[in-house]
């Protein structure tokens, strides 16, 4: 049954490449891309994750549970390999279900082997250390990830990533000389990638968000330092038709 | 073997071991008799002994309660593998006088009564023979009941009675309708009930509605149900029989014998599948439908452990997956089990062989549990025909099947299947790495940030390291930090003045934070807060930890979370 799947993926594919946002909604309602927080939304092509891409994240773990919150939320199971320096409070924080969410630290030498059985099973497979894969390595797991619906995210550099995601600008609030606390940072979100996602995008957020926006799962006006979202370049909303 | 399973159910014997997480527990820990034991699980007493009984303690009462009414109380945990290992002897023991022993759950077996009945020359002969051979053999105390069917015989049991053959609906009739709820709880972690007295009637039933099977009773719930998506919604055990009783008392029926005088079509029509069973149950009949029928051989699975399985970690591994090939197989034939044969060979040709019944349908975590418990059995093996080998080959026979459509996937493949498949291939990374390999996080209370958190291998008990509920001072407040480094790493702090930064025994900075030194690069701090002290196991010479931890915010916008021990200063996380 996954065959087919895989057929009918790369004819969305193809029609895709002709109409982006138009086709949002359509592969949304097809149940082809997981939901993601509305501020990251604007930033990919498809409205969420689409199943059977590869959406690189690089420099911010925070982002990278932003982004696997809400789907992580709405029932998601994600892997997370290769990361043993993961934060799990933080991951709770922001939304993710622990319940739902495996972590395979060490995954031996073969990490290409083990990405690829979790991605027979998981929605999400998160891979940390990918500066030890060799490219063929990478465009397998790629390949696997396109063949079995999952969304294969590489923490850190990634060769052909549909999406690239980082963050800059980042700016604390909440700490002050000897005072205060981390509440929130203030930080650039830009988003580059091949296809639809070729546009460069970008978006100025809360990541994390300061305590008790995150349970939501928005970044709306935020708690006393600073408000959010800020402003959004460019303003581009795939609901917008 | 048993009979067929037909409309009119098979004279059967039960032998009960009264209190039997008590007597495991005692036994595993070496107890004397004399001395009051108690089993406690979810700071509630499931189990106490005679003695403790004696002295006031009651199932249900909180552990502080029950020690202040009988201050000598040893308290032990529960542990349903350490119930099912003591178990085997008993088992060995009935089986020795009467063939076809089923394990209706450890401290409860049950056998059909016509051959050794016939053989021992009547029932109260059999009964004798029996409760003397298991105190001889295995040196447990047990009582015997005989009644049609293994509901009744069971509840016989409890109150050490014989019920003479057609007698049954006439010995259930005046029965507590609690009785309904009890004896389903096969569930591992729910132990053997126990009563006040075992001859007690309906008085001590009554607290059935009582004893603590609230959501959490079970220990295992949490990991071990979660890739098995739901539980079986049709199934008879859990809350869901709970419910049923309940209901029933407040429709006003009190007995057995009231529920039984109900029109079947009625109680068809208006309880779900569970009602319908229990009334079969309550009229005395045998629970299963006449359609219970003997499955097909090919649902048999089997596996070659390879390396041959010695070890009982290893056997609970071999045993999860196994189970659930058959729970996978079952499922799509549409079917559930409700007798399960659990057999092994051993690299010296020995085989082993033992049957479990379940009174509704065996999900595959339940599987999983009785194939662990009854390898660990035999591993650990305390009975004289242990095995003399590691097992080579493990064979789980569906010996009774019924139709099951609880079992149904959702018709979109909703949350289950996704559960399913995920758990598949975790259960397949885990064969690739080795059951510790595969974790989940599970958020617990602490201080600092890796505390926190407890990363238990797949399908393990979910269970937090620490109370959550207990305050933490010292604790910072969210968000936490979204790295945290598995080694921390030194780094120095200097003041303005380049002097190393320190905190006095009052929890006050020597100086303001104003460069961190980390792999030898400085950075300049942009912003500080701390310290958050923390004095950890103070009254403990040797446990005892002095720490104070601080926020930094440093050049680049690179927020850290420090911390100072002992004068030195590591980077205990990142907020990246």
């Amino acid at each position: 049954m996954r065959v087919g799947d895989a057929a009918g993926l790369s004819l969305v594919d193809r029609v895709r490449q002709g109409a982006a946002p138009a086709t949002a909604l359509a592969e949304r309602a097809t149940d082809r891309v997981l939901p993601v927080r509305p501020s990251l939304a604007p930033l990919l092509p498809w409205g969420g994750l689409r199943r059977g891409s590869t959406v690189a994240v690089e420099g911010s773990a925070s982002l990278l549970f932003a982004l696997l919150a809400e789907a992580s939320e709405a029932g998601a199971w994600c892997a997370v390999v290769g990361l043993p320096a993961l934060g799990a409070v933080a991951a709770a924080e922001a939304g993710v279900a622990t319940e739902r969410l495996a972590l395979v630290p060490f995954p031996g030498p073969d990490v290409a082997a083990v990405a690829a059985a979790l991605m027979d099973g998981m929605d999400v497979v998160v891979l940390g250390g990918t500066a030890r894969l060799s490219a063929a390595d990478g465009r397998r797991l790629a390949a696997r990830a396109r063949q079995r619906g999952a969304v294969l995210v590489p923490y850190g550099a990634w060769q052909g990533a549909d999406l690239e995601l980082s963050c800059t600008e980042g700016r604390w609030h909440g700490l002050g000389a000897g005072h205060g606390h981390l509440r929130s940072r203030e930080v650039t979100v830009r988003a580059r990638g091949r296809g639809a996602a070729s546009r460069p995008r970008s978006a100025r957020m809360l990541l994390p968000a300061a305590a008790g926006e995150s349970a939501a799962g928005s970044t709306g006006t935020g708690t006393g330092t600073a408000t959010t979202p800020l402003h959004r370049v460019p303003a581009q909303r795939a609901k917008a038709g | 073997m048993a009979a067929a399973p037909r409309d009119v159910p098979v004279r059967t014997i039960a032998v009960w071991c009264p209190d039997w997480p008590v007597v495991a527990a005692a036994a595993a820990e070496g107890l004397p008799p004399h001395v009051p034991v108690a089993v406690v699980a979810d700071n509630r007493v499931i189990a106490c002994s005679a003695v403790a009984r004696a002295d006031g303690v009651r199932r249900g009462l909180r552990r502080r309660e029950a020690q202040s009414r009988c201050p000598g109380l040893v308290v032990l945990p529960a542990d349903p593998d350490r119930d099912a290992r003591w178990f085997e002897p008993v088992v060995v023991a009935v089986e020795s006088l009467a063939p076809g022993v089923e394990i209706v759950r450890p401290g409860v077996v049950v056998v059909p009564a016509r051959g050794p009945v016939r053989y021992f020359g009547g029932d109260e002969a059999v009964a004798e023979r029996l409760v003397d051979h298991v105190a001889g053999q295995a040196g447990t105390e047990c009582q015997v009941g005989i009644a049609d069917g293994v509901f009744a015989a069971v509840l016989a049991a409890r109150r050490g009675v014989v019920v003479p053959a057609g007698g049954t609906p006439g010995f259930l009739g005046p029965l507590d309708i609690g009785e309904l709820d009890l004896p389903g709880e096969a569930e591992g972690g729910r132990a053997a009930p126990t009563r006040a007295h075992p001859g007690g009637t309906a008085t001590a039933t009554g607290s059935g509605g009582a004893h603590p099977r609230s959501g959490g009773a079970h220990p295992r719930s949490g990991g071990a149900h979660l890739g098995s998506g739901r539980a079986h919604p049709g199934g008879t055990s859990g809350s869901g029989r709970a419910d049923l009783v309940d209901l029933l008392r407040r429709l006003g029926l009190r007995t057995l014998g009231a529920f039984a005088a109900l029109p079947t079509r009625d109680v068809v029509s208006r309880f779900p599948a569970d009602g319908a069973l229990a009334h079969r149950l309550a009229r005395g009949l045998d629970p299963r439908p006449p359609s219970a029928r003997r499955p097909p051989p090919e649902l048999t699975v089997e596996v070659e452990p390879d390396p041959p399985v010695d070890r009982v970690d290893a056997a609970a591994f071999a045993a999860r997956s196994l189970a659930e090939r058959l729970h996978e197989v079952l499922t799509h034939h549409g079917l559930a089990c409700t007798r399960l044969g659990i057999e092994a060979e051993t690299a010296h040709g020995e085989q082993l062989a033992r049957t479990w019944r379940h009174e509704g349908a065996l999900t595959a975590a339940d599987i999983s549990d009785r194939v662990r418990w009854q390898l660990e059995g035999w591993l650990t093996g305390r009975t004289g025909d242990r095995p003399t080998a590691e097992v080579t080959r493990l064979r789980l026979v569906p010996e009774e099947v019924v139709e099951h459509a609880g079992l149904q996937l959702g018709l979109w493949g909703g949350l289950g299947e996704s559960g399913e498949r995920a758990h598949r291939a975790l259960t397949r990374v885990q064969g690739m790495l080795g059951p510790e390999a595969v974790l989940t996080p599970v958020l617990g209370g602490g201080r600092g940030p890796a505390e926190q958190v407890r990363l238990v291998p797949w399908r393990d008990e979910r269970a937090p390291a620490l109370d959550p509920a207990a305050p933490w001072p010292g604790r910072l407040p969210a968000p936490a930090p979204a790295t945290v480094l598995p080694e921390p790493l030194a780094a120095e702090v200097r003041d303005e003045s380049g002097e190393p930064v320190g905190v006095t025994g009052r929890h006050a900075v020597t100086a303001p934070p104003h460069l961190v030194v980390v792999r030898g690069k400085s950075r300049e701090v942009r912003a500080w807060a701390g310290p958050w002290p923390v004095d950890e196991r103070w009254w403990d010479g040797d446990a005892a930890r002095r720490r104070a931890r601080f926020q930094v915010v440093v050049e680049g916008e690179t927020a850290l979370l420090l911390v100072l021990e002992g004068g030195r200063w590591w980077v205990e996380a990142i907020y990246d």
